[in-house]
């Protein structure tokens, strides 16, 4: 048709029979389908000639079994420095789907699998979309969610296709939707099973019907007065979940269409400039390179993993409990055993409620059912490819059961434990074979917290590491290796920073101001709201396992509320009043805090932070960063305790630091480790797909483990043992 | 025909067995469908198996009545249970005896050299039986779909009839040849034999006490796999067997099924239950190839037929035939499993056995075929304490025989049950251990 078609390389054409021209997108580069440059480029090429030379009608599809166009590129404009260039960047994306938006002939997207941010603003370009009834078809605009919002037309085409009162809500949330509800929006003309896909295209491009157009109310949203009291009560709503101050992009999107929804071309125009600011701004940088360091933690997983597996569970308590739920959810076969079977009863309860909810049908949650099997005999140990123990926190107990597992397992399979207390050495040490055994340390509640611990004992094998993470991975959690040590990562950090706030408490700060001051800093929940939903019984019994080697104090209240039966949420009292299916009332109102509060709670955990990095505990501090958000909920625009290290800046940490540390020196000493740590932005090439094998190299013997970490991480995170002393700050 | 010549196998091996507890059945309270049942037992069963569910032949799974959505039960739960696209399953019905006719199929294909590796077994959610609306209503409902404009349907629905629904199982347990209920066959019978409503009453009282002491000394466990239900709550054990049942209690029950002058109460009849009974049959080269542990031998059933009104003395038929194809004399089995649909029944097969003229005339035997001695006969009580599914029940007295012979170091015993419709069925199990 057109010799410079010849040189297209993620873009193919082929001529259908009557006249229709299959468009299908299948970058030889990657994996996924991305708008990147290049693949924009070739694009606007295609569009040019097609209006020279009209087909009868357009199919834009995708190559890739896996689905459709997963978005923009994110990786390029998350190493962009240049705003000029982004900005480039942006208006080519808004060249090209205006131009598909006014070609002449009918335009049509076939959507399989994801179809997410630049992917779905594309689908929205054309003049019809039909979708894959399958439950891999997802459909969204998360922009947000990476700090921006969408930025290739979507904030303009999305209201215009399914009402403002649609739209909004799923661009402010970023939620992505199936196939039916695509359907049901009219975000797609029609959702079909796979077989009826042709005729289905066929039968649109023939004879189409009467484009829907939204419900009139929702179209009057776009004019005074509705327009900006909807304006009004979105960014009430979304002030709670994401304040502006931490999280611009929502803000800036109903800004965005407050002052412009009423004229499309001048809000085109707006959404370029906004996104290519806010494409700029820290939290993005932050939310971005979240997203990147989720990909890497996924990319542990991607050693062998088997997708038949079976995974026995040793104690039904709540963790050991849930962990089989939630595998079983997963695709597992899962058997739970416990020594009596009425400990059981819970457990099944609770998965019973937990598969209604997530399974996506009353088929799947009874699959899911099916799959989950009390195992009081302990049988499923011969059969198992995962053992995990989640028996209670005590060493002889753990070791006797260890111990007579062992000779009962597949030779090959992976004994792990669920200890969040108990040192790995000293269980290993029961064990015949010590090199298979792992820590798998979940966090509750499952169903909700991503992260989970994959720890490495004295003896652990790179191996047994890179199963223990790929099984992670299986079931659809993110692992973080960790080294054994008190506490691993996760707890070791969150707990002084519990502990400050009920030392707090002690001193008589007043309980909403000291959990204001964390949510302002902009954690999820207050630390007092925290240790009641996580049960102040566990937290006394982590803290009193934890300050015998980590010297964390015991705050004398903590063990008289436990003592008293105030055990937080579980018993409707703790430091809040916890009425039955009401929102928690805090027990003593009080004034504001002091303004060391946010201080007092955090840098504690920033400088444990510090004293983690420096004994290894985890391979670097992008990971120790990605762990305390996905596993603590730390502030995610801040990136995590080390970015905020930098955030802050050398002098202003150090002196804050120093200043508690001179105020509280029985529990705060300045962390060594800063002497050396470059405080520099961090900027880093993350090779994900190499990921397991830089985690099976990580650390094979102590004596070379600091080489390792400066030889295969260059350049990453806060490059701990980097000569660089020399901070621009 | 010669059945002989296209034997491959004398026997087939009854490698392990698992059942769900026996739940009475107390109407839509009780959360599992027969399917789920099935399913809780067999996952089990495989799970402790040398080898994948997907490497078995196949599945037969006896029911008498599955729910609407449970059409072909055995392949529903041999899929549920994870066996895969490839293995075939099909259901049997044989009333009473459904349970033991896939087993008895199951044998009969091993030993033609059809299959190596059967899963065989029984299931009844008698709690889910599913209702049937009564013919006039049926008609009117289809009436109705075929009314047009709204005018039409009012009129129709004033002549709606009052529906009567009845449980189709309720239906099954009535002889629709006789007209006789299953109770009234068995108030034949004890009639027939004289048999008083003490001696009812006592054996159901020591049917109750035996399965107490079983379930006490841990002989029932090793059968059982555990329960749990969406609410939490967990069954682990037969519900049916009182330990504190008396002579003086059961005497207090009205009779059921020939009011007011009847023998037969809920006391002395079988429990109505829910309940799954898997077993798991191997051939010789089966057990050679995944070194499996035989627990025993069984050979193919024997079946009779009789007159509907005498069912219960199905197992005397049945016995008679089975002994005399292995000539045995009753002194040479340990054992004896008699399933205890009614004592009434039970107490009749013990006393036609070891009458002269009912085995000759009936039977055509030279003369009585023999007595059953008390503590030979469900030493770990029946059906009376247990309950019985009915299409679960013949799987289970063939599973426990079994378990009892090695229990108690070998011998042979027999497993047989009365069959509404007038049939009986008897099947061998020897110690393989």
């Amino acid at each position: 048709m057109n010799t410079t078609w010849d040189e297209l390389r993620i873009w193919r054409c082929r001529e259908m029979e009557d006249g229709i021209l299959q468009l299908v997108m299948d970058d030889p580069d990657r994996s996924v389908n991305l708008l990147s440059h290049d693949a924009l480029t070739e694009l606007s090429t295609i569009l040019r000639d097609l209006g020279h030379y009209p087909p009868k009608a357009l199919v834009i599809r995708s190559g890739k079994k896996g689905g459709f166009i997963a978005g923009a590129d994110v990786a390029a404009f998350e190493k962009e420095t240049d705003p000029a260039r982004l900005a480039a960047y942006v208006r080519l994306g808004h060249t090209v789907m205006d131009g598909l938006d006014a070609m002449p002939f009918p335009t049509l997207a076939v959507i399989h699998g994801h179809c997410l941010g630049g992917g779905l603003e594309l689908a929205l370009a054309c003049d019809h979309r039909v979708v894959v009834e399958d439950p891999a078809t997802r459909l969204g605009l998360p922009e947000v969610q990476l700090g921006i919002h969408p930025g290739f037309g979507g904030t303009v085409r999305l209201p215009a296709l399914i009402g403002h009162a649609a739209a909004m809500p799923l661009m402010l949330s970023g939620r992505t939707i199936g196939a039916r509800e695509a359907a049901r929006l009219g975000l797609a003309d029609a959702a079909v099973p796979a077989r009826q896909l042709d005729a289905a295209v066929r039968s649109i491009l023939t004879a189409p019907k009467a484009a829907k157009h939204p419900p009139l109310w929702s179209r009057a949203l776009a004019y005074w007065p509705l327009r900006p009291l909807a304006a009004h009560v979105w960014k009430r709503a979304t002030e709670t979940k994401a304040p502006q101050a931490h999280y611009p992009a929502p803000h800036a999107l109903i800004d965005l269409w407050a002052n412009l929804a009423n004229d499309p071309e001048a809000m085109l125009r707006a959404e370029r400039e906004s996104v290519a600011g806010l494409a700029m701004s820290d939290p993005a940088r932050q939310l971005t390179r979240l997203f990147f360091l989720r990909e890497r933690l996924k990319g542990l997983g991607k050693g062998r993993c088997t997708r038949e597996c079976h995974l026995h569970v040793v104690g039904g308590g709540v963790m050991g409990g849930d962990i089989a739920a939630w595998c079983a959810l997963k695709g597992l076969t899962v058997t739970i055993q416990d020594a009596s079977p009425e400990r059981l009863g819970p457990l099944f309860a609770r998965a019973a409620r937990l598969f209604a909810a997530k399974a996506g049908g009353s088929t799947q949650a009874r699959a899911a059912m099916d799959r989950l099997i009390p195992d009081p005999r302990g049988d499923g140990v011969a059969r198992a490819d995962v053992v995990i123990e989640a028996i209670s926190e005590s060493l002889t107990a753990k070791q006797g059961l260890l111990r007579s597992l062992e000779p009962r397992m597949q030779p090959d399979a992976l004994l792990a434990t669920n200890t969040s207390a108990l040192s790995l050495r000293d269980l290993a040490s029961v064990l015949k074979r010590p090199n298979r055994l792992v820590g798998l340390h979940f966090f509750n509640p499952v169903d909700k917290m991503q992260l989970v611990e994959v720890v490495r004992g004295p003896n652990t094998s790179a191996l047994t590491m890179e199963r223990a993470c790929a099984f992670a991975v299986l079931v659809d959690r993110l692992p973080l290796p960790v080294r054994d040590g008190p506490g691993f990562l996760i707890n070791r950090l969150l707990m002084p920073y519990l502990l400050e706030a009920v030392l707090m408490v002690e001193e008589g700060i007043a309980v909403e101001a000291i959990d204001t001051a964390a949510r302002r800093f902009g954690m999820p929940m207050g630390p007092l709201l925290l240790a009641d939903q996580v049960g102040l019984d566990i937290v006394a019994s982590v803290a009193n396992t934890l300050s015998s080697t980590l010297n964390f104090p015991s705050p004398a209240i903590l063990h008289a509320m436990v003592a008293d039966g105030h055990l937080g949420k579980k018993s409707g009292q703790g430091f809040y009043h916890h009425p039955a299916g009401k929102a928690p009332r805090a027990a003593r109102p009080g004034a504001a805090a002091p303004e060391e509060v946010t201080d007092r709670l955090i840098l504690p955990m920033v400088n444990m932070a510090m004293t983690t990095l420096r004994e290894r505990i985890v391979m670097d501090a992008d990971l120790l960063d990605a762990g305390m958000v996905f596993g603590a909920g730390f502030a995610p625009f801040r990136g995590g305790p080390l970015s905020h290290a930098r955030e802050l800046g050398r002098e202003k940490l150090l002196q804050r630091l120093r200043r508690l540390s001179l105020r509280y020196p029985e529990r705060m000493t300045l962390d060594p480790g800063w002497e050396t740590f470059a405080l520099t932005s961090n900027k880093n090439g993350l090779e994900v797909n190499h990921e397991h094998e830089r985690l099976s190299r990580w650390g094979g013997h102590p004596a070379t483990l600091g080489e390792n970490v400066v030889r295969l991480v260059p350049g990453a995170g806060g490059s701990f043992p980097d000569a660089n002393r020399v901070s621009p700050v | 025909m010669n059945t002989e010549s296209t034997q491959v196998n004398s026997w087939a091996y009854l490698v392990d067995g698992l059942r769900t507890p026996f739940l009475k059945a107390r109407g839509p309270g009780n959360p599992f469908s027969a399917a789920d049942l099935a399913v809780a037992a067999g996952r089990s069963l495989l799970l402790r198996q040398p080898f994948a569910p997907s490497q078995l032949d196949e599945v037969i799974l006896g029911c008498v009545v599955p729910a609407a959505d449970e059409a072909n039960i055995a392949r529903v739960a041999a899929l549920r249970m994870g066996c895969g696209p490839g293995v075939t399953a099909w259901t049997v019905q044989r009333n009473c005896a459904s349970g033991m006719q896939a087993v008895d199929s199951a044998v009969r294909h091993i030993m033609a050299g059809q299959a190596h590796l059967i899963l065989a077994g029984g299931v009844e959610a008698m709690s889910h039986a599913p209702l049937q609306l009564d013919a006039p209503f049926t008609d009117w409902l289809v009436g109705l779909r075929a009314c047009r404009g709204w005018r039409q349907k009012l009129t129709h629905l004033r002549r709606m009839p009052l529906p009567r629904p009845f449980p189709v199982l309720l239906k099954g347990l009535k002889d629709p040849i006789i007209g006789l209920s299953m109770g009234q066959t068995a108030e034949h019978l004890a009639h027939r034999f004289g048999i008083d409503r003490a001696a009812m009453d006592a054996y159901a009282l020591a049917s109750h006490l035996r399965a107490a002491r079983a379930m006490r000394e841990g002989h029932l466990k090793d059968e059982e796999v555990m329960l749990a239900d969406k609410s939490g709550r967990v069954q682990a054990a037969d519900d049916g067997p009182r330990p504190d049942s008396t002579l003086e209690k059961l005497a207090t029950l009205p009779p059921v099924f020939d009011r007011p002058w009847g023998r037969i109460t809920a006391g002395n009849s079988a429990q109505v239950s829910d309940g799954a009974c898997w077993l798991l049959l191997a051939s010789p080269r089966a057990v050679a190839e995944y070194n499996l542990t035989p627990l025993a031998r069984v050979s193919p059933a024997a079946w009779a037929g009789l007159a509907p009104e005498n069912m219960g003395l199905g197992p005397v038929h049945a016995m008679a035939r089975l002994l005399a194809e292995h000539h045995l004399a009753p002194q040479d089995v340990d054992a004896w499993e008699i399933n205890e649909a009614f004592a009434a029944q039970v107490l009749a097969c013990q006393r036609a056995m070891a009458d002269e003229s009912y085995c000759q005339t009936e039977i055509g035997l030279p003369g009585a075929l023999g007595e059953i001695p008390e503590e030979r006969l469900n030493v770990d009580g029946g059906a009376i304490a247990l309950g019985h599914p009915v299409g679960a029940s013949g799987a289970r007295i063939v599973l426990h025989l079994a378990r009892l012979l090695a229990r108690v170091g070998g011998g042979r015993g027999v497993a047989s049950l009365c069959i509404g419709g007038g049939q009986g069925g008897a099947m061998l199990v020897e110690n393989a251990a």
